[in-house]
């Protein structure tokens, strides 16, 4: 499963292939969606979640509250059903989707998304799906600079919804816009991925200021009169 | 008599991770893991923080009180989880863990009313409630007088805040003469020493035109503004802060207009028990205040230990209990959290 786009991505696979799948784009109704999501394919593949042996989980980077709500249930189902959790970038996920349906064109390539706040969450890619920068957060002009040249190609392409937010900061637009949890768990089983603990990839440190020295009530109150 | 069924509790909705087990009214493990320590030097829930805090202490929340019930999730009836009124972020995380729960027991979720839950908390100190109450609720988050009338299914409002909560009071005034956070425990202890009849200051809503319109309501920020001005003008005159004196005298505007409206509502409505719950209403003074006029009144008062006041998930598991128990129907796995979900709610 991933949560950490506005899509809400469930899979089943039976070690040979994708059994059941669910994907639904809703950027505000993560909590809501995903629970059902989980006993649709369950039920679509006629299984019981007695029969599950592993969960795998996007852990971002994506925006804090709907990516904690896959987390919180992926870390729950393995607890409780006493299996293991495995995590997994979830941009590592849209980069397997890229050169699953081979858009890429054996091209380095980009993966980004939505980061907000007119940034965005993204990692540079190998031909081969090799991460070999980020996943960061920033603006799209900046990461023209940041990536090495590749030979003979003057810019780069991009996958994902934050290149389809920022187009012209890269030269070609491929898809998928988001994660898919078929392709999580094809990856996972090919051993495609890394993977590793399920923990969240923020990136960002919480908003927060500490509060200033407390302001004068008689100054404020005489120049409110 | 068969054995009651076991209701597992999980509660999110401000800075406590708590994880409760109870069958009936009997307490069977209470865990709390919280990040109060985390929002010191912020003067106040950050949400963010609390989010990110809670998701790490889901699962070892659960564990703990599994463990200090000596029961396994196999033994678990049925699951439910605070929907709401609460921080949004925070809300989400323990929905999505009950939801993944209800999945992997194969067991009925209940999405329930946070405040309702503070009252089905009592049941679980001094046995089962006769109905109806009104509840005082006091913490950082919230200011409210409740009548319940059946606790599964029949809550209303009497009245709320209409600024801040009275915790977050404390912590405002608190930080005004130099205490820490969060300050309803050293307003009090610093309090003790000082005579709080040596200052007066206001109490919000009470005057002749607002008890019309907001009977059982509160607002604190005149009082914070008067600490503040009081404050200052001593400064401003070269005397030194008499803390204790501000402290005191700041509690008893606080407890004096709690226990009042509180008490007024039960003598308007004919209610014999109140509930005291909620963080703050471990400040002794407020306790004190509204023991003294809860018996003046003929009022029998209740009031749980702190760790059942303070949020936690025993109270939501003993909601849970009596829900499950009216035989209402589960809440399923669609539902979305609500952080204002009303009182009128008790089940989502
Ligand atoms: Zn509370």
């Amino acid at each position: 499963m991933d949560t950490s786009t506005p899509a809400v991505t469930v899979a089943l696979h039976d070690g040979d292939q994708v059994i059941a799948q669910s994907t639904t784009v809703d950027t505000r109704r993560h909590t809501e969606l995903l629970a059902p999501a989980l006993v649709d394919v369950l039920g679509a593949a006629g299984a019981d979640r007695r029969d599950i042996t592993e969960v795998a989980v996007g852990v971002g980077p994506g925006p804090f509250t709907g990516l904690r709500v896959g987390l919180a249930a992926a870390r729950t189902l393995g607890a409780a059903l006493r299996i293991p959790v495995r995590g997994v970038c979830s941009q590592d996920i849209i980069a397997y989707g890229v050169r699953a349906i081979g858009v890429h064109e054996n091209m380095p390539f980009v993966v980004a998304t939505d980061a907000r706040r007119r940034e965005i969450y993204w990692a540079y890619y190998e031909p081969d799906g090799r991460r070999v920068l980020g996943p960061q957060v920033g603006a799209a002009a900046d990461v023209a600079a940041s990536v090495p040249a590749a030979p003979g190609l003057g810019a780069i392409r991009a996958a994902g919804a934050g290149a389809l937010l920022y187009p012209d900061a890269f030269a070609a637009v491929i898809g998928p816009e988001y994660p898919s949890a078929a392709d999580l768990a094809s990856a996972l089983i090919s051993d495609a991925v890394p993977s590793g603990a399920p923990e969240p990839l923020y990136l960002r440190r919480p908003d927060v200021a500490e509060p200033s020295p407390r302001k004068s009530v008689l100054t404020s109150l005489r120049t409110a009169h | 008599m068969a054995e009651q069924p076991l209701i597992l509790g999980i509660e999110t909705s401000c800075d406590e991770t708590g994880v409760g087990l109870v069958r009936g009214t009997t307490l069977l493990a209470n865990a709390v893991a919280s990040s109060v320590d985390e929002h010191v030097r912020f003067g106040g829930v950050v949400p963010e923080v609390a989010s990110r805090a809670h998701l790490e202490a889901i699962v070892p929340t659960l564990d703990r009180a599994l463990t200090d019930a000596q029961v396994t999730l196999d033994d678990v009836d049925a699951i439910a989880v605070t929907a709401g009124p609460g921080l949004a972020g925070a809300l989400m995380v323990g929905v999505s863990a009950a939801k993944a729960l209800s999945i992997a027991l194969g067991k009925p979720l209940y999405g329930v009313n946070h405040l309702v839950g503070h009252v089905a908390a009592e049941q679980l100190e001094n046995g089962p409630l006769t109905e109806p109450v009104v509840a005082l609720l006091v913490s950082g988050g919230h200011t409210e007088i409740l009548q319940v009338t059946e606790i599964a299914n029949a809550a209303e409002l009497l009245g709320q805040t209409l600024d801040d909560a009275a915790g977050e009071a404390f912590d405002k005034v608190a930080r005004l003469i130099g205490l820490k956070y969060p300050g309803g425990p050293h307003i009090q202890r610093a309090a003790e020493e000082g005579d709080a009849s040596s200052i007066w200051f206001p109490r919000g809503l009470t005057s002749q035109r607002d008890m019309s319109r907001h009977r059982y309501d509160f607002s604190f920020s005149g009082l914070k503004t008067a600490v503040a001005r009081w404050v200052e003008t001593a400064e401003r005159e070269g005397r030194s802060v008499p803390v204790p004196d501000v402290a005191a005298a700041f509690q008893e505007a606080v407890a004096d207009v709690l226990t009042r409206k509180a008490v007024l509502a039960c003598r308007e409505r004919d209610v014999r028990t109140m509930v005291l719950a909620g963080g703050v209403a471990a400040n002794s003074r407020i306790r004190d205040l509204t023991r003294e006029r809860c018996a003046e009144a003929g009022i029998e008062l209740r009031q749980p230990r702190l760790s059942l006041c303070t949020d936690n998930g025993a109270m939501i598991a003993a909601l849970g209990a009596a829900v499950v128990e009216h035989g209402l129907p589960p809440s399923g796995l669609e539902f979305a959290t609500d952080s204002s979900l009303p009182v009128t709610q008790v089940v989502i």
